[in-house]
């Protein structure tokens, strides 16, 4: 058991962590930042997926890290705005145009994979972001690369901008009473496009870090459930950056320890541990949904003259 | 500029808005083709030979489409009750072990009676699955989509550990599979030397009893009342309650009735890749069928026909095959485009 205690006092376990809650934060803000304004954008596994095929193919292509990842952000924000068309201008429902984004989505990133790397090769690496090695920022005990320091940062401005602007206010207003913010003269239909366009560009560099900062090359369904677990963090963190950051934190502290812990006890199929995280999101989403703190006009689509 | 819902559609505007959407699909497909490299008009000509070019193709697409039937008539009844089942998948691999605990041995019953006790067992524990999301639903206000989901996650697990530990087949050498079901669990062949079996028959079936409950029994009226309007469907004294449950079990059913069929009528036992996301695909099904459990089984058809014709492509002209992912993904899209332009007029 002490053995079990000790690895909690590892840098090695407090590394994994950043690293297995970086995607999730990027992934957790893009959906909150949609679920704000009142669409709920179930094209969030299939958008991680396409940024994760985007920012590895612009390396892999010959493109700096960075450029790859505003690459990466663009074409994210171009499936935010094709889920736009159908979920905000065609007024659909957003359960139905979400899951088919995702379908699409990821349908298109494994149809583009296959023509850029033909045959059944391993799959070819680029070289992926460095640890952070500075002395102001970034411990090298901690060996985070920038975009993990990157997605905190963004924790903070998502959470300013939403309570402390006048944008964030109306972002909100959208997301509860669209009628109500169109009487203030907000424009509900482009502020709805705006979050989705910009909510989806980070759900993009999510996917992003997989495959630039995580892993260090492409694979077939690689983002396998994390979009899922981002919504999931979302509701639980009561729609708030902060709370959020702090679910997608824990989870990633009990994914990795419970990696170790698989080592530790042999004797207990690997299976139940990774299936402790799964049901541990539903058990953690019970207590956060009874209060039905969202947004109130999520998933009502907005018909100008409507009410 | 504003949009205004239309009064009624005319008959030759619909179908100037279904040849208009073919032509379109026609032409997103051609780009694809056209963007892997493959010659366009042999590759379609090798994807309808592929899929209805013989016999056995056809069979074959019947036979592919036997459980998205199935996964499809699952979404549809959970949609038109506002259950957000998108874990069709999870469900329908516990009605596959379920199949494979009873049917492998477990039970010694005649054919007659082993089989529907195993297609009911199935069904039972794909409903079973679905009910705690249902009730997390109905009672704790969870989200549904994202208790679903993250259950297929769960199952997919869940399958690893059962068929490498419990379950696992010590005569599989080393493969991670469950033992096979005895020969009196298996559905009959309808025709010899094809993969078709008389799972094609119960889903067919299903399709048409759904479709009866939906348009005629007070079950099917009540569940679309609570999908309409639950504050409304309790207030005229509907039990929310009950509906919730039913839906769940009636839903997840049909989804385990996909994997007990697959198991009992193709593979004999359950693999971790027995569903190549049937379960996914079904949620698609039932968005084209527009939640009309009589439109299914086409909608299906369909869409297997895709998957087969596009493994054949794949074949003939080395075009990745996710192409039919795509393809159906987008037929989705172009769909509802159609349908709101049809359905909405623009004014100047």
């Amino acid at each position: 058991m002490s053995e079990a205690l000790s690895i909690l006092l590892t840098t090695a376990l407090w590394a994994a962590v950043l690293r297995i809650a970086t995607p999730l934060i990027f992934a957790m803000l893009g959906e909150l930042i949609c679920e704000r304004a009142g669409i709920v954008n179930l094209g969030i596994e299939g958008i991680m997926t396409v940024g994760a095929l985007t920012a590895w193919y612009c390396v892999y292509a010959g493109h700096g890290l960075w450029t790859a990842w505003l690459i990466a952000a663009l074409v994210g924000a171009l499936c935010g705005l094709f889920h736009g068309v159908f979920s905000i201008t065609m007024a659909q429902s957003q359960h139905v145009t979400g899951l088919g984004v995702t379908l699409l989505a990821t349908g298109l990133a494994s149809f583009v994979y296959r023509i850029a790397v033909p045959g059944k090769a391993t799959p070819p690496t680029i070289t992926a972001f460095a640890p952070l090695d500075l002395p102001w920022l970034g411990h090298p005990l901690l060996a985070a690369t920038a975009p993990t320091y990157l997605a905190l940062a963004l924790v903070a401005l998502v959470a300013y901008v939403l309570w402390y602007t006048p944008l964030g206010l109306a972002i909100r207003l959208v997301g509860e009473h669209p009628q109500g913010a169109q009487a203030q003269g907000i424009n509900v239909v482009a502020v709805r496009y705006g979050c989705l366009a910009v909510g989806s560009a980070l759900m993009a560099l999510g996917g992003a870090f997989l495959t630039t900062a995580a892993f260090n090359s492409f694979v077939i369904n690689m983002v396998q459930g994390r979009g899922w677990m981002a919504l999931a963090l979302v509701v639980f963190g009561a729609w708030r950056p902060g709370l959020a950051l702090l679910g997608a934190l824990l989870y990633a502290g009990f994914d990795a320890y419970q990696l170790r812990l698989q080592t530790l006890f042999p004797g207990i199929p690997y299976q139940i541990f990774l299936m402790a995280p799964y049901l541990l999101a539903i058990a953690a989403m019970v207590p956060m949904a009874r209060k039905a703190i969202g947004p109130q006009a999520l998933m009502v689509p907005f018909v100008k003259g409507e009410r | 500029m504003r949009i205004e819902r239309r009064e009624r559609v005319p008959a030759a505007l619909l179908l100037a808005g279904g040849v208009g959407a073919c032509l379109l699909l026609l032409v997103l497909g051609s780009l694809l083709i056209h963007s892997a490299g493959a010659p366009v008009a042999a590759s379609w000509l090798a994807l309808l030979k592929g899929a209805f070019g013989s016999r056995l193709a056809i069979s074959e697409v019947l036979t592919r489409s036997t459980p998205l039937i199935l996964t499809g008539l699952a979404c549809a009844v959970a949609f038109r009750a506002q259950l957000w089942n998108i874990g069709a998948e999870g469900q329908l691999y516990a009605g596959a072990l379920m199949v494979a605990a009873l049917g492998s041995g477990a039970l010694s019953l005649p054919a007659w009676l082993l089989l529907p006790t195993l297609l009911l067992a199935g069904a039972a524990a794909g409903g079973a699955y679905l009910l705690g999301p249902a009730l997390l639903k109905r009672f704790l206000n969870v989200d549904d989509v994202v208790t679903t989901l993250l259950l297929n996650f769960v199952m997919a697990l869940l399958v690893s550990l059962l068929i490498q530990g419990p379950m696992h087949d010590p005569l599989s050498m080393g493969w991670p599979q469950t033992a096979p079901l005895i020969d009196d669990g298996m559905l009959p062949r309808l025709i010899v030397q094809s993969r078709l079996h008389a799972g094609l028959l119960i889903a067919l079936a299903c399709a048409l009893l759904v479709a009866l409950v939906e348009a005629r029994s007070s079950f099917g009226l009540q569940r679309r009342a609570v999908g309409l309007n639950a504050k409304a469907a309790r207030f005229a004294g509907i039990s929310t309650t009950r509906i919730a449950i039913w839906t769940a079990l009636w839903s997840g059913g049909l989804a385990g009735l996909a994997g007990a069929v697959e198991v009992m009528g193709l593979r004999g036992y359950v693999t971790g890749d027995l569903s190549p996301g049937f379960g996914y695909t079904g949620v698609i099904i039932a968005m084209l069928a527009r939640l009309h459990p009589g439109a299914v089984p086409l909608a299906a058809f369909v869409v297997a026909a895709v998957f087969v014709g596009a493994d054949a492509m794949g074949r003939a002209f080395n075009v990745p095959s996710y192409i039919a992912d795509v393809m159906v993904a987008l037929s989705l899209f172009v769909m509802l485009g159609t349908s709101f332009l049809l359905g909405y007029r623009v004014k100047k």
